[in-house]
């Protein structure tokens, strides 16, 4: 599973991209957030506050219930601030 | 001289070149007289910094591949709403100044309704879906752009079709 990191999220956990193989029982996004965070205090400062952690699988914005599979490019990251 | 070619219905750019305005709305109506008006939007880096305190800049991040493909979903959306004959977005990256563009959105209809409406509803709609960040560097230190909530509100009044027949 491909992750991506971006702005504030991607500077707390001090990465912009890895590839991660997560446990079997990592089965959708909430269970990836709850394991990542376990993975050292760079994830959980970065993902305490799930509120504002945004979702992307495979390009596309998904909900934290939304199901995983091993080839998956998940992004993770803050609400967004294009514009002007 | 050759007849101007037609420009296709739908354009998205990001990049981090800057853009020529009048250029690209020229272009936005080559070849299609049965457009009658082109509404846009410009946004451009406001300074930041306090005055007198040196020189505020602005780098934008984005998810390459992400943006296109949220872009280009979002003006296909506009173009199912409005009677729309072409339609641009494009966004720039990378480290801005004051004064300088960041986003240009161009809609291009028969009637001014349409245009106007349908270059309000990108704007609003792109800046809370289309991933990018900004962080602010004032002179002194970096901070990252929070989103606002008046932003959520202005895509939020899109959320009905304002062209269907059922929300009026």
């Amino acid at each position: 599973m491909k992750m991506l990191y971006f702005a504030w999220i991607r500077a707390r956990i001090g990465m912009a991209e890895e590839v991660v193989a997560p446990p079997a029982e990592v089965r959708k996004v909430s269970d990836l957030l709850d394991w990542l965070e376990r993975r050292g205090d760079n994830f959980a400062t970065a993902l305490k506050e799930r509120r504002v952690v945004k979702v992307a699988v495979n390009q596309e914005y998904v909900d934290f219930d939304h199901p995983l599979a091993a080839g998956d490019e998940v992004a993770l990251f803050p609400p967004v601030t294009g514009g002007h | 001289m050759p007849a101007a070619a037609t420009a296709p219905a739908l354009t998205i750019r990001v990049q981090e070149a800057d853009f020529d305005v009048g250029a690209e709305l020229a272009a936005l109506s080559a070849g299609n007289t049965g457009i009658g008006g082109i509404a846009s939007f410009v946004g451009l880096v406001r300074d930041v910094a306090p005055h007198g305190r040196g020189q505020s800049s602005m780098t934008l991040e984005h998810y390459p591949g992400m943006t296109e493909k949220q872009l280009t979903a979002i003006a296909e959306e506009a173009m199912r709403r409005w009677p729309l004959e072409t339609c641009l977005v494009i966004h720039r990256y990378g480290r801005l100044l004051p004064g300088d563009r960041i986003v240009l959105v161009g809609t291009a209809s028969a009637h001014r309704a349409a245009a106007l409406e349908s270059c309000a509803f990108l704007i609003d709609w792109l800046k809370t879906r289309a991933p990018f960040w900004k962080i602010e560097d004032d002179g002194n230190a970096q901070r990252w752009v929070e989103a606002r909530d008046s932003d959520d509100a202005a895509a939020a009044r899109w959320a009905k079709a304002p062209g269907s027949t059922e929300s009026r």
